[in-house]
């Protein structure tokens, strides 16, 4: 009885790793029913609008986060947001987020940029790519599952991995500062 | 679906036909080192091949001389001491004839090492500075005048009786350099640079190949060496050094237009124009190369088109992304990479 329970476990085992690692080189993108960006302005006629959900299912995946990493050394997000430390661009590994945690806003901020020196990726990277990156900006305040986020690093880093990383409690602003009246 | 995997068997033909193309072969030397390397494998492989055979011919002897022995025979219980004399003489002779073989090759395979690691630098080498990505290779001529520099990919020229200095390094994995008509293998480390010189001795066509395991494509990391004559050389590297000039008629403005607005200028550079990244191999003269996709697909326009829209079908993996465009802007943008020669 207890061999057949250890031999359930091994294989039920091997089965979450497979899924973990699957490499779906011609899948299709996790779509979005909309970009739902942050909204701009306290005011709305009527009730606020009911917050759509949409799932990403490139954080349960250790590939695409890995691929997240990649571009965004390669396409140059780490020249203003560094390792999610920050530089001259807001830190990423922190519970600040300005424009919405919830990975479509992540998405819709890499796609449409924002003020102040965030540049819009429209049309300039396939949107799989986008969900990639909003997948590994999400894994840098430890918002994925431990065990896909990235292990390690390619080069020295001052800082730990991703997958070491502590869950942040996401403190998204009430009203990004571009949205903000002047006084 | 079924078109889409007709088209992929036609590749792969046409692949199997690519190769024959050219020489990628230990055994047919074209440079100084590999000539060295060459005699040292048939030294190698004469010294071995009579050692095999005459084991081969002991155990056979051994096995058809044994003794038949039934049930009726008593097992000896005492060792015959001439028997004994015997034997141990001969372990004692081949012990020693072993290791005066192994020390042989030993000596020769020290002397082969020291000797293709001193190539005389009589003439200023070429220097050329090799990046290994997954998976393709960055190829930089690189000269004290930076507007000389050349950068290509996958496919490098050389005029012949020349020494070559390669500076390489990695810039993910690692990798290994390896031209066989040329030189031994030399391993690209990440965060590390390593150099070697070789000399192609002979004006033709080579293959070389990523020899150490870099991931799921790493068989089809492919590069050619082309050696050519000084003149040809020469016209080959002012047309590289050159500025594409700017599209003229009005498809191939559009095909310009649609490069520098969607996807491909985040990785890829072309001359001349805003593209300027990278991260990709650069695209300045891409249609004088012979191949695309890291010497894994002929330069046609065919083959453009469907490594443009799904390059995921032929390399899985690879990092350029499937692209979706209208017939018409493919035709126009195909059009455009034809003419960056």
């Amino acid at each position: 009885m207890k061999r057949a329970v250890l031999l359930f476990a091994a294989v039920a085992l091997v089965a979450v790793a497979c899924e973990r690692e699957e490499r779906g080189f011609r899948v299709e993108p996790p779509q979005a029913a909309r970009i739902d960006s942050k909204q701009l302005s306290t005011l709305q006629p009527g009730e606020p609008a009911p917050q759509q959900i949409v799932h990403n299912e490139y954080e349960q995946n250790a590939f695409a986060l890995t691929e997240g990493k990649r571009l965004f050394s390669q396409m140059n997000c780490v020249g203003c947001h560094a390792y999610g430390g920050g530089a001259i661009g807001p830190a990423l590994m922190d519970d600040k987020w300005i424009y919405g945690s919830r990975p479509e806003q992540v998405f819709a901020t890499i796609v449409e940029g924002r003020p102040n020196g965030m540049p819009s990726f429209r049309n300039k990277l396939p949107d799989y790519q986008i969900w990639q990156l909003a997948a590994y900006v999400r894994s840098l305040s430890g918002q994925v599952p431990k065990d896909a986020a990235p292990g390690r690093n390619d080069n020295m880093q001052v800082k730990e991995p991703e997958n070491s990383k502590d869950r942040e409690i996401p403190n998204d602003a009430t009203l990004p500062p571009s949205a903000e009246r002047p006084e | 679906m079924k078109r889409s995997i007709a088209k992929t068997m036609a590749l792969v033909g046409a692949l199997a036909f690519a190769a024959c193309g050219g020489s990628q072969n230990a055994l047919d030397s074209a440079g100084v080192q590999s000539g060295r390397i060459e005699s040292l494998w048939w030294v190698f492989f004469w010294i071995t091949a009579v050692i095999y055979v005459i084991v081969m011919t002991v155990l056979a002897v051994a096995i058809f001389r044994r003794k038949r022995s039934d049930e009726k025979t008593v097992p000896e219980t005492q060792p015959d001491p001439v028997d004994e004399q015997w034997t141990a003489n001969i372990i004692k002779g081949a012990v020693g004839v072993s290791v005066i073989i192994l020390f042989t090759l030993m000596i020769l395979s020290f002397r082969t090492g020291r000797a293709i690691n001193t190539l005389s630098a009589e003439q200023s080498p070429i220097e050329i500075q090799i990046t290994g990505n997954q998976w393709w290779w960055d190829v930089e001529y690189r000269d004290p005048i930076p507007s000389m520099n050349i950068r290509t990919a996958n496919e490098i020229h050389l005029p012949v009786g020349r020494p070559v200095k390669l500076t390489l390094q990695s810039l993910d994995v690692i990798h290994s350099f390896w031209l066989p008509n040329m030189h031994g293998k030399m391993d690209l480390i990440p965060g590390y640079k390593s150099t070697f010189f070789f000399r192609p001795d002979e004006i033709g066509t080579f293959f070389g190949q990523c020899a150490e395991f870099c991931g799921y494509q790493h068989a089809k990391m492919r590069l050619v060496l082309f050696v050519e004559s000084q003149e040809d050389f020469e016209k080959w590297a002012a047309a590289q050094r050159a500025i594409p000039p700017a599209p003229s008629d009005p498809v191939q403005m559009r095909g310009q237009q649609i490069f520098q607005q969607s996807v491909c200028t985040q990785c890829h550079a072309v001359a001349g124009t805003t593209a300027n990244a990278r991260v990709g191999p650069d695209l300045t003269h891409v249609s004088s190369r012979h191949f695309i996709a890291a010497a894994s697909l002929h330069n046609v326009r065919d083959h453009l088109k469907i490594w443009i829209t799904d390059p995921q079908s032929i390399k899985p993996g690879v990092r350029m992304p499937m692209n979706n465009y209208t017939e018409e802007d493919l035709n126009a943008l195909v059009t455009y990479i034809e003419n960056l020669k």
